[in-house]
């Protein structure tokens, strides 16, 4: 007794009969479909990208590593040392320590600067509430990813490390790529 | 010239000292052959998956094999406090010994004259031929069987339960699809065989026999989708869970060798061994296109492995004496009322 679907159904998928000889001779074309399948892969080549060798480009609005960033004309920084991105941190992870600008010794732009920058990249999540937060800029979101290190101690990144350029650069995507 | 010995006759006889160097080149030739093989299935299997393969040790990761024997060869000889000592150690052995005897029979040429003295390309050309081989092969099941038992462990005694029954119900398809191409060459030694097929290969008349011979294959040498021995999904690694270091690899490396005799016996039994059509290749060329045909049953074993999921153990079972015994008897059968009534 086989299911009736109804009247308003006009193709119901069934499984092929179960069958000696046409079972068998099924049973041989799919294996043979199958062999096609793979073939077919075969010479489709490698799809793998060798990632220390070739690396996936990210995207402009990836967010990896921070970086401070300088005014480009006067060479000063950007920072002004107001903790703000502390403040917003969801990991702890920001510890700003601010001093004084004076004639001088001028280091940024504001009235106050920012003595101790440190980042403890070990704990931050890479959320980008730091780059939000910031009124003037000063911290983005860079685009490495590549942050591995043999120490603890050597994840907390210190003012000097994010001011500069990136060993490596991370190569970027064009706008549609 | 046949001379009878104690235990089978042999078609041709060489001096000892040339059975002596032949018997070591052979053995280094598989001992080299195996590499390539590993390697080759590697590199094939990742091509099928849309990968790469091995390709970090020596140009295009020719080296792996190498690596992959001396870090096994240099690991820690280690066995299970619960295993049996004396028959842990001996199981590798015996699968190794009986891969290799196995090899010994395939022949790579004819008779060919080599620095002035009458050399057959092959270990030996014993008249008992394939049963040579079925009996080493019926040995073989020993080393799955011993080292299953003697690592004490639930796992590997599953893997060695199953590989004895499949073993023993394929063995049976395997015997009886060759009855057929025995049938028609009217002899049971490879090299005569092989010059029965000057005309026509076996694999035209006896296709159906060449297709549950290549099954039965699959599943003799415990490769996908009959690898159900070691499983390594559901049993860890069957019969070999509880083997390391140089143990392991000569399990591994019996399995290989088996391939290539598998390979080979398909080879000479149904493609012509060292013949190929409409052309007459010089003597020498003759193990080169054994190597040939034995490269492209290798490439269907890695083929089949990327294409096929593993059976379930009863369909294993059930395909195995359901459909491939009645089918191999009446291949047998049906060959014989032909054969009879040709001649």
């Amino acid at each position: 007794m086989t299911w009736n679907p109804g009247d308003d159904m006009l193709v119901v998928q069934r499984a092929p009969q179960p069958g000696a000889a046409g079972g068998a001779y099924r049973t041989f074309g799919e294996t043979l479909r199958g062999l096609k399948t793979t073939m077919a892969r075969l010479f489709e080549g490698p799809k793998t990208i060798s990632y220390p060798e070739e690396k996936v480009p990210v995207y402009p609005r990836f967010r990896g590593r921070h970086r401070l960033h300088r005014f480009e004309d006067t060479g000063l920084e950007k920072c002004v040392g107001c903790s703000l991105c502390a403040a917003a941190c969801p990991a702890d992870c920001i510890r700003v320590v601010a001093a004084e600008n004076t004639p001088e010794n001028r280091v940024s732009a504001g009235e106050r600067y920012a003595a101790v920058y440190e980042i403890n990249l070990s704990r931050c999540i890479f959320c980008g509430y730091c780059e939000v937060a910031c009124p003037f800029d000063a911290i983005t979101m860079g685009h490495d990813y590549e942050m591995s290190d043999y120490n603890r101690s050597d994840l907390i990144f210190t003012k000097e490390m994010l001011l500069d350029e990136p060993l490596e650069r991370t190569p970027l995507r064009n706008e549609g790529e | 010239m046949t001379v009878p010995l104690p235990l089978a006759e042999v078609g041709f006889v060489e001096p000892w000292w040339v059975q002596l160097i032949k018997s070591v080149i052979l053995f280094a030739i598989a001992v080299q052959i195996v590499p390539i093989v590993l390697l080759a299935e590697r590199k094939l299997l990742a091509r099928f998956q849309h990968r790469y393969g091995p390709n970090r040790v020596g140009p295009m990761g020719a080296a792996q094999p190498l690596a992959d024997i001396i870090k096994l060869a240099t690991k820690e000889d280690f066995r299970p406090s619960t295993s049996i000592g004396f028959l842990y150690a001996l199981a590798p052995v015996i699968s190794l010994l009986t891969a290799f005897a196995a090899f010994a029979i395939l022949p790579f040429g004819d008779v060919a004259n080599v620095f002035g003295q009458d050399v057959g390309l092959y270990g030996l050309d014993v008249g008992i031929g394939v049963l040579y081989v079925f009996a080493f092969g019926a040995i073989a099941f020993y080393g799955l069987m011993l080292g299953g038992w003697a690592s004490g462990s639930k796992y590997s005694f599953l893997g060695a339960m199953r590989a004895a029954a499949q073993l023993i119900s394929y063995e049976v398809a395997m015997g009886l699809s060759l009855v057929g191409v025995l049938m028609m060459a009217g002899t049971l030694s490879l090299p005569a065989i092989v010059e029965a097929q000057s005309n026509v290969w076996y694999i035209v008349p006896q296709f159906v026999g060449f297709l549950i011979f290549l099954v039965s294959a699959f599943a003799e040498t415990n490769r996908a989708p009959f690898d159900l021995p070691e499983a390594d999904a559901e049993l860890v690694a069957g019969y070999n869970t509880e083997y390391g270091g140089a143990k392991f690899a000569s399990y591994f490396f019996a399995e290989y060798v088996n391939i290539l005799v598998v390979s080979g016996i398909a080879v000479t039994m149904f493609l012509g061994g060292w013949q190929l059509p409409f052309v007459d290749p010089p003597g020498f060329l003759d193990p080169f296109v054994v190597f040939a045909k034995i490269f492209l049953f290798v490439f269907l074993f890695v083929w089949i492995r990327a294409t096929l999921p593993r059976l379930r153990y009863d369909q294993l079972m059930s395909f195995g004496w359901k459909v491939l015994l009645p089918l191999a008897t009446l291949n047998a059968l049906v060959t014989a009322i032909v054969v009879v009534a040709v001649s």
